[in-house]
């Protein structure tokens, strides 16, 4: 078929209900971007999952950032969107009036440089993110260690994918199939995703971020509806195996751990901590599981899990809005509710 | 003159009488302003435009040009948005402690050639001095001419209009922030002064509805505040919309939208789709309008909501700016 006659089936399909979800928040923000929801049958309902690295991270995390940015000589750096996100008080950005130090950096890299810049003061890079991220972070450390460097540590809040993907579908989301994460499929390879489609008989299709290359790989789900297939639609950039040196960096800096995801628990495995031997570069990252809303109705877990689309939240667009955000999934650009504020 | 600025240079004294005849008189020389009195009087005209802008732009040079340049474009621009033919520029200076003063030699250059470029007299000026870190903010205020028959309004957009941009969208935006990540490429601000594009508009007999500097917010914020100002709907081709090689790549490396990035040299202008090919002839034909396409049309049917259609079909909707873009552009 060629990419009229997908548009056209898309359009028409008139089978069987389905309801696929995308895990990558950068999905998310594709499928916005190129208007695609508009594009599909109504038999087609897309839900966004818990892939946007800040819109998982537990409050108690959010606190403690807040709670090093606010330490004499300290710095926290980080991504733009962590900012924002609210923890159980207050954000970064909110601190930022009352004396916190946070910069934000487009590259986790740059915090090399500042910290020669100021050896006085400590630097705490935010390191969340899943296993697409991860690999620049063990660059990171490499280039500390080699530096000596002694006032760069990590906060870290790293997760990793198939896990979370088999509790939604233990926990009863009814997805009919899975937009797979072409980042993250990049470094762990697309079998990964097998043993799940498998279990759940539910088709997993790879794909990459163009708006065509998404479109394409909707088409592939519909067509596997009920099948438990993995297919690879991005394959100039993902393989079944994945990227071994990648996988080999970050095996030598992080271990596997329990994590907890905003508004969804602890779920075990799912999260990767600094090894013992490398500790001293950990700016108090384990233990940080409270997970307390700013406010109580905010509905982000439902959301997350596909429980719930965002216009059913009581606060959406209403109290909750980019600049005013009670849950992180409306702070990030690849935020599931940030992006159906954006195409309202 | 010493090779740096210092609390000094903002007593009001002697030191500060060095810094005026060193560094500004020599460059802004005109009539008026060696009178050197408090205040400048100036010939008037019946219906005056007056804006003013500050600007705080880090790095204060940056490939294509400096906050120098910046600052007269930035408010020669706001002026020519409203029909005006800009005549006097004021300028106050807030210079930081420890500035070099060959930097701030270069950025009063570039003021003086942008006025040049730009037909507008600098007709006073201020100077101060805190401390901080060797930068500088200007602030300027501009005059300008409207002569009686001109009505350039948002309220005047209407259904049957066409969308009209001047040129590459996004390539401030990304000059400024390529700078800042120590990222070297091709890409330059494109700070200019429109003057050209809207005479020749205006020489051409096109009845422009209204006309917006594309500068913070990018295209989507202004558009979408022209839409809701004239309770309109605009629809943009994605198709059609001017973006470099170089920015759109830069763009999707850094997960930003051109749509939501600054210009200081670009401008939409709205007018009635009849009259779209000699709006483009006209445009096109002037400095730094060259790169000028339509790219959208206006309707009534949502009052209020700007539509993009997507390279692939889709529709996506468009809103203003969320959150703080990229703070200190200019």
């Amino acid at each position: 078929m060629n990419l009229e006659e997908i548009k056209q089936f898309l359009k028409e399909y008139d089978g069987p209900k389905m309801r696929i979800m995308e895990v990558c928040g950068s999905h998310t923000a594709a499928i916005s971007k190129n208007g695609i929801r508009g594009m599909l049958s109504p038999n087609i309902k897309l839900l966004s999952g818990p892939g946007c690295p800040v819109c998982v991270t537990p409050t108690a995390y959010v606190d403690r950032l807040v709670e090093l940015a606010m330490t004499p000589d300290t710095c926290v750096v980080t991504f733009g969107d962590m900012l924002r996100v609210p923890g159980s008080k207050t954000s970064l950005s909110e601190s930022a009036g009352v004396g916190a130090k946070a910069v934000m950096v487009y590259s986790p890299m740059d915090i090399i440089a500042m910290a020669e810049k100021e050896p006085q003061t400590n630097f705490i890079f935010a390191a969340v993110g899943f296993e697409t991220t991860t690999p620049v972070y063990a660059l990171l450390l490499d280039e500390v260690i080699e530096k000596d460097l002694t006032n760069v540590k990590l906060l870290t809040a790293l997760k990793t994918m198939p896990g979370v993907i088999d509790e939604l579908c233990r926990n009863g989301a009814e997805m009919d199939g899975f937009l797979a994460p072409g980042h993250v499929a990049a470094v762990t390879g697309s079998d990964i995703f097998k043993p799940l489609a498998e279990n759940y008989q539910i088709p997993f299709v790879v794909s990459g971020f163009e708006g065509t290359e998404i479109l394409y790989a909707l088409y592939e789900l519909v067509k596997e509806r009920g099948n438990g297939v993995v297919k690879n639609c991005y394959p100039k950039v993902v393989t079944a195996e994945g990227n071994e040196k990648a996988k080999k960096l970050v095996t030598q800096y992080f271990m596997p751990a329990d994590a907890t995801w905003r508004g969804m628990g602890s779920i075990p495995g799912t999260g990767l901590v600094l090894r013992p031997e490398y500790r001293n570069y950990d700016a108090g990252s384990l233990l940080l599981n409270e997970d307390n809303k700013k406010n109580k109705a905010c509905c982000c877990d439902k959301i997350l899990m596909g429980k719930m689309s965002p216009a059913e939240c009581p606060l959406f667009a209403k109290v909750c809005k980019p600049l005013t955000p009670q849950g992180a999934c409306m702070v990030s650009t690849e935020g599931s509710c940030h992006s159906a504020f954006a195409s309202m | 003159m010493e090779e740096r600025i210092s609390m000094v240079h903002g007593s009001g004294g002697a030191a500060t009488s060095e810094l005026i005849s060193a560094v500004f008189a020599k460059e802004f020389a005109n009539d008026t302003l060696n009178q050197m009195e408090d205040s400048a009087v100036v010939v008037g005209s019946g219906k005056i435009a007056v804006t003013t802008d500050s600007f705080v732009v880090t790095p204060m040079c940056y490939p294509g040009g400096n906050i120098g340049r910046l600052c007269i474009c930035g408010t020669v621009n706001d002026l020519l948005m409203r029909g005006a033919k800009p005549k006097y520029i004021t300028c106050g200076f807030i210079l930081q402690e420890g500035m070099e003063v060959s930097v701030l030699q270069e950025i009063v250059h570039a003021m003086a050639e942008t006025a040049k470029e730009a037909g507008v007299t600098i007709v006073a000026g201020d100077t101060k001095v805190v401390t901080g870190a060797g930068e500088c903010y200007i602030n300027t205020t501009g005059v300008g001419f409207v002569p009686e028959e001109r009505d350039v309004s948002a309220v005047k957009v209407q259904e049957g209009d066409v969308v009209i941009v001047s040129g590459n969208v996004g390539d401030h935006h990304a000059a400024i922030l390529s700078s800042r990540m120590g990222i070297t490429n091709h890409i330059e601000s494109d700070n200019a002064p429109l003057g050209e594009i809207v005479e020749a508009l205006f020489t051409a007999g096109v009845e422009v509805h209204t006309m917006r500097d594309v500068t913070r917010g990018g295209l989507a914020t202004v558009l979408k505040e022209l839409a809701q100002a004239s309770g309109t709907t605009i629809t943009l081709e994605e198709k059609a919309l001017p973006v470099t090689p170089q920015v759109r790549d830069f763009c999707g490396l850094l997960g930003l939208d051109p749509l939501y990035m600054g210009n200081e040299g670009k401008l939409v202008a709205i007018v009635p789709a009849e009259q779209k090919e000699r709006a483009l002839e006209a445009m096109r034909s002037a400095k730094y309008g060259e790169g000028a396409v339509a790219i959208g049309t206006v309707t009534k049917e949502e009052p209020g909501k700007l539509y993009l259609v997507t390279g692939i079909g889709g529709l996506r909707n468009l809103e203003v700016l969320q959150g703080e873009g990229l703070p200190r552009i200019c």
